[in-house]
C-alpha cells in the first residue's frame, strides 16, 4: 500500500513533467467545450428534441468530463504503459520487488486526480462563460465520476498490457478516440445521428460513460443499464490486465 | 560451506533456439563469479533465471537456499540486480529513484553515500534521460546495491562506461566484495573478467565450455608465451630447438620471436647467455583470458 501510494504520487509528478500529455488531456476538451458551445449556443432547442432537452452546453459538459477519461483511457494510458515496457521499465521496476500491478494500480490513481481536475476545469470554464446549473445531485454525480473514471483507467491497464509497443498503442489509441469523440456522445447529438451511427455509438464505452455521468448531473435519474455497461467494463478489465500482466 | 546459488542441469528454449542447453555451476559466497561468452551464448538469459525474472524449462536453481520461482518475493529482498536493457522512467530524478528502490528494501544502505561513492552526487536532481550512458549504468548498479544486498548480478555493467569510469567501477566491485557480498558479473569484456573474477564459467552456445579460475584457465588453455627479442643476425640460435619449452622460432634480420611454455623466458635467457649471445629488447606476451576466449569461442562467433 507504502509503495503504490508512493508510486502514484511520483507518476503524477512524471506526468506533470511530461506537458504535452498534460495539455492535450487538459486542453482539449476546453477546445472542444468553447467552439460547440460557440457554435450551438446556450439556448435549448424549441422543440426539447435535440440534447435530451437540455441547453447544448448544459448537455456538453458532463459529456466533456466523460471524454477526458476516455482521452487517457484509450490514448495516454495505453501509451505510457506499453513505452514502460517496451523500454524495460517494467523489468526493471519488477526486478525491485514493485510488481506491474502496483504501476497499474498507480496509474488508475493517478487517472482518477487527473479527470477530477479537468473536470473541474471544465466546469468552472464553462460557469464563467455560459449560463449552467451545478449537478442536480451531487453525490451520485461524484459516484457516477468515480466509477467511470475507474473504467477507463482499467480499460487503459488492460489495452496497455495488450499492446506489443508504445507505436501500436498509439495508432490504435487515435482511432478509438477519434470514433469515441465522434459517437460516442460528445460530439454530434444522438438526436441527428443515423441509426447505423447510433448502433455504432451503443457499442462504445463512451457513449454509456456519458449517460452515467449525464443521469445524475441533468437530474435525469441513474441510466441502470449504461451504469451496468460501465461496471462491466470495469470487471471484465480489470481482470483482463490482471490475467495479462501476470503472464508477462 | 554451501554455495550461494547452485544450479543443476538449467535448460531454456526460445521456439526453435536453444539459449540454455543444460548447465550447471555454483558460486560459493564471498565470491565474484564471472559468466563470459560472446553475444547470444545464454548469459543473459542464465542470469534472468538465477533471478527469478525467467522462468527455466527444466533443471534445478537455489539461490541462498530459495526457489527463484516458488519463493520469488523473498528472494528479491536479498539480492540486487542491474539487468541489461532496462531504464527508468525518462522524467524520473536520480534522488526520486534511489528514494523509490530504498524505500522497498529492509535495511536499506544510505543513499546520499552510495550516489556520492558512484559519482552521481550533482546528479542528483537530473531526469534519467538526461543522464550520459555512463551516468546510467551507474545509477543501475548503485539502485542494485540500495538495498544492501548479499548477492548482486551486474549484467555488462561497464558497456558504456569510458576507461577511466571502468577502473573506478572495478575499484567500486572489489570494495563491494570485501563487504562480504557475492557478485555475479556477465561480461565480455576479458581484462574485465580478469582482474575482477575469482572464477569464470564461459558459455558458448548455451553450453559451459569451461570453468576454473581465469589462471587455470589460461594454463590450460592457451599456455603459449611469445617472446619478442633483438639478436645479432649471425648468431647461431639452433641450441633453442632443443629446449622442450620452446614451440617456435622465427627470425626476421636481427628481430626474433618465439613462442614456448613457462618457464621459457629463463631457459632461453640461461641457453643463450651461456653460448655468449646477448638478447636485447624483451619483450614477453603473456597470455591473457582473452586468448583463452578466443580459442573456445572460435567458429561461433557472431
Amino acid at each position: 500500500m507504502r509503495v503504490l501510494a508512493r508510486m502514484a504520487w511520483l507518476e503524477l509528478k512524471l506526468l506533470v513533467r511530461e506537458p504535452i500529455t498534460v495539455v492535450f488531456v487538459l486542453a482539449m476538451p476546453l477546445v472542444m467545450l468553447f467552439v460547440l458551445g460557440e457554435v450551438f449556443g446556450s439556448t435549448p432547442e424549441p422543440e426539447g428534441n435535440v440534447w435530451r432537452g437540455q441547453s447544448p452546453i448544459q448537455f456538453y459538459v458532463p459529456a466533456y468530463v466523460g471524454l477526458v477519461m476516455c482521452a487517457i483511457g484509450v490514448l495516454t494510458l495505453p501509451v505510457h504503459l506499453s513505452a514502460y515496457r517496451e523500454r524495460g521499465v517494467l523489468r526493471r521496476l519488477r526486478a525491485s520487488s514493485i510488481p506491474a500491478w502496483t504501476l497499474a494500480g498507480a496509474q488508475v490513481l493517478v487517472t482518477v486526480v487527473i479527470a477530477a481536475v479537468s473536470g473541474v476545469i471544465v466546469y468552472v470554464a464553462a460557469s464563467a462563460r455560459y449560463d449552467i446549473s451545478a449537478p442536480a445531485s451531487l453525490g451520485g454525480t461524484l459516484l457516477g465520476f468515480t466509477l467511470s473514471a475507474l473504467s477507463f483507467a482499467s480499460l487503459g491497464v488492460l489495452l496497455g498490457s495488450l499492446f506489443p509497443s508504445a507505436r501500436a498503442a498509439q495508432g490504435v489509441g487515435i482511432l478509438l478516440f477519434f470514433v469515441m469523440l465522434l459517437l460516442g456522445g460528445a460530439g454530434p447529438p444522438r438526436e441527428v445521428m443515423t441509426a447505423a451511427m447510433r448502433s455504432i455509438g451503443d457499442a462504445l464505452p463512451l457513449t454509456h460513460v456519458v449517460d452515467v455521468l449525464q443521469g445524475p448531473w441533468l437530474g435525469l435519474g441513474w441510466d441502470v443499464a449504461s451504469t451496468a455497461v460501465v461496471a462491466a467494463i470495469l470487471v471484465v478489465s480489470s481482470i483482463g490486465a490482471v490475467l495479462l500482466l501476470r503472464r508477462r | 560451506m554451501e554455495p550461494v546459488i547452485s544450479v543443476e542441469h538449467v535448460r531454456r528454449r526460445y521456439g526453435p533456439v536453444e539459449a540454455v542447453a543444460d548447465i550447471s555451476f555454483e558460486v560459493a559466497p564471498g565470491e565474484i563469479f564471472g559468466l563470459l561468452g560472446p553475444n547470444g551464448a545464454g548469459k543473459t538469459t542464465t542470469v534472468e533465471i538465477v533471478q527469478g525474472l525467467r522462468r527455466a524449462d527444466g533443471g534445478r536453481v537455489s539461490v541462498l537456499g530459495l526457489n527463484p520461482v516458488t519463493e520469488v518475493g523473498a528472494l528479491r529482498r536479498r539480492i540486487g540486480s542491474q539487468l541489461q536493457e532496462s531504464a527508468l522512467p525518462a522524467r524520473m530524478r536520480v534522488g526520486e529513484a534511489i528514494g523509490l528502490f530504498g524505500s522497498l528494501a529492509e535495511h536499506r544502505i544510505d543513499g546520499d553515500r552510495l550516489l556520492e561513492r558512484w559519482g552521481l552526487s550533482e546528479k542528483r536532481r537530473s531526469a534519467f534521460a538526461d543522464l550520459s550512458g555512463g551516468q546510467r549504468q551507474r545509477l543501475f548498479v548503485a539502485l542494485a546495491l540500495i538495498s544492501d544486498p548479499e548477492v548482486v548480478f551486474l549484467d555488462e555493467m561497464t558497456t558504456g562506461l569510458d576507461p577511466a569510469a571502468r577502473r573506478v567501477a572495478w575499484d567500486l566491485i572489489k570494495e563491494i566484495r570485501a563487504q562480504g557480498t557475492t557478485v555475479v558479473l556477465v561480461t565480455h569484456f576479458m581484462d574485465e573478467a580478469e582482474r575482477l573474477c575469482d572464477r569464470v564459467a564461459v558459455m558458448v552456445g548455451g553450453r559451459i565450455v569451461a570453468e576454473g579460475t581465469p589462471r587455470a584457465l589460461v594454463a590450460r588453455y592457451a599456455p603459449e608465451v611469445r617472446m619478442v627479442f633483438t639478436a645479432d643476425p649471425s648468431a647461431d640460435l639452433s641450441a633453442l630447438d632443443r629446449l622442450e619449452t620452446v614451440l617456435q622460432v622465427q627470425r626476421w634480420g636481427d628481430r626474433v620471436e618465439l613462442e614456448g611454455v613457462d618457464p621459457v623466458l629463463a631457459e632461453v635467457s640461461a641457453t643463450l647467455m651461456e653460448r655468449g649471445i646477448a638478447l636485447r629488447d624483451i619483450r614477453v606476451e603473456q597470455p591473457t583470458l582473452e586468448d583463452v576466449f578466443l580459442k573456445l569461442t572460435k567458429g561461433s562467433a557472431v
